[in-house]
């Protein structure tokens, strides 16, 4: 299977949030301003492509040969809390200013469903080492587009007049509605992925 | 039923999570940043409410900066004074407690007294209001009543009444967010002690000020010639009380044609709680209105 195909599917055809409908609570609580928008989608870019690495290689050489893949849920959630762990430390030592702009969103994401998400569905459509990764950035990116996406259209919404049964959240949930219906013409996009 | 089947799941999972563990614990030990104990412990002492009153991004980001010396150990504005204590116990150093301070609103121009230029239906924000032909009031000083204010409050100090912000002295911690907020400077600092205050800063000749609202300070200077200590001068066709000087006699307040005047520790009951009492009681000829 092209890789290019791969990741542009997990972007744009099978975008996490708006098609999966997962991480909608990072997608919902940090999409007020751009900027922390972005750090989020860059932590998640950055987890989620370790993540499946490291998920990939458990599931391959411990789970499979011990016959225990049904523990697959528990030994991923596992992996990606230790992970996410052990790369806050190795930030906060090797890179202060790395740290400072992700340190914040980091924990956010330890027990984020896309995270995971990501991880089962490499594991359920038996892809390779590569193709795994390559389809956790793309999906990673897909999740950074919605939020980017999603805050942009926020922070022009924040001045406008608006019915006050629908200020705050019942807003954002109807733009989330609307924003998915967009991206629902992806779907013819990419024939069989 | 075959025991390994229920002993292997469980010491794969126990391994894998012992190791993680493990591995964790090594390399919090290996990269471990060496922080300051005692950023963290300041941090404990401040409020934790991030308000930005400081002039820092937040309260860890003072605790650094208390540490490092480039802030005075009672640069936070809302801590009391047992706080300040404790921040100068963990610098090691003499505790030096400034007073509280309070915000104040120097308008009494509401719905009823202050006239309209026009009717305005724009974005209901002072910063928006201000914008349009300098705001919709006759006053081109006065608060504006829009409650910019009010949101940007942290702590929930200001509420609005008939279009005029009214702060509660108790809530209101002196952290200044208000006073960047309001478009037209009229909230400020006063220290909490402080009593009597003009409640105008309209610029405008006397004239124009009693044209546009029925409470403005038209700068007549009465209120100078009253005061005893020297505490009043008028600045630019408006009085202004100077603090220090002020004994809060009252007299000013009593003289005042348009009642600008007004004691702010008379209007709250909070009297006795925040105000040093030794000062005011030793001020026997107090008046209050």
């Amino acid at each position: 299977m092209n890789l290019i195909l791969l990741f542009i599917g997990a972007a744009l055809v099978n975008n996490f949030v708006l098609v999966k409908f997962l991480g909608i609570c990072a997608f919902l609580g940090v999409s007020k301003k751009v900027d922390t928008a972005l750090g989020m989608g860059a932590a998640v870019t950055f987890v989620m492509g370790i993540a499946s690495l490291c998920t990939y290689l458990v599931y391959e050489f411990i789970l499979t040969p011990l016959g225990l893949e049904y523990l697959y849920n528990l030994a991923f959630i596992l992996v990606i809390a230790s992970l996410v762990q052990l790369v806050e430390m190795v930030i906060q030592k090797m890179s202060p200013s790395l740290y400072s702009a992700l340190g914040v969103y980091l924990p956010l994401i330890t027990t984020n469903c896309a995270v995971l998400g990501v991880a089962v569905l490499n594991m359920q459509k038996d892809y390779t080492l590569i193709q795994s990764v390559v389809n956790s950035l793309g999906a990673a990116i897909g999740f950074t587009l919605a939020m980017l996406l999603m805050a942009g259209i926020r922070e022009r919404v924040e001045d406008n007049d608006v019915i006050p049964a629908f200020k705050g959240l019942p807003l954002v949930l109807m733009i989330a509605g609307f924003m998915a219906l967009a991206f629902a013409g992806f779907q013819n996009l990419i024939p069989n992925i | 039923m075959d025991i390994t089947a229920i002993l292997s799941p469980i010491a794969t999972i126990g391994g894998m999570g012992l190791l993680f563990g493990l591995g964790l614990g090594i390399a919090a030990k290996k990269f471990a940043v060496p922080v300051d104990e005692r950023v963290e412990a300041i941090k404990e002492c401040l409020p934790g409410a991030n308000c930005g009153g400081c002039g820092q991004a937040g309260c860890e980001a003072m605790a650094k900066s208390i540490v490092s010396g480039e802030s005075p150990v009672n640069g936070c504005p809302v801590c009391n004074t047992d706080q300040v204590a404790a921040i100068a116990k963990i610098m090691g150093q003499e505790a030096v407690a400034g007073e509280k301070k309070v915000a104040v609103v120097r308008c009494k121009g509401n719905h009823e007294v202050a006239g309209q230029k026009f009717i305005y239906a724009g974005n209901l924000t002072c910063q928006d209001a201000s914008l349009i032909g300098g705001g919709p009031k006759l006053c081109a000083y006065g608060c504006l009543g829009y409650g910019s204010c009010m949101i940007a409050c942290p702590f929930g100090a200001i509420t609005m009444e008939n279009g005029l912000p009214i702060i509660n002295r108790e809530r209101c911690v002196g952290c200044g967010a208000c006073e960047k907020q309001c478009p037209r400077s009229v909230i400020h600092l006063v220290p909490i002690s402080s009593s009597y205050h003009v409640d105008c800063i309209s610029k405008d000749k006397g004239k124009d000020v009693k044209s546009a609202c029925k409470v403005g300070c038209i700068g007549c200077g009465l209120c100078v010639k009253q005061c005893e200590q020297g505490a009043i001068r008028l600045e630019e066709n408006h009085a202004v009380i100077d603090a220090s000087l002020c004994i809060g006699c009252g007299k000013c307040s009593l003289k005042c044609p348009t009642k600008a005047i007004s004691n702010l520790l008379d209007e709250k009951e909070c009297l006795e709680e925040n105000v040093i009492p030794s000062e005011m009681a030793s001020n026997g000829n107090q008046i209050s209105i």
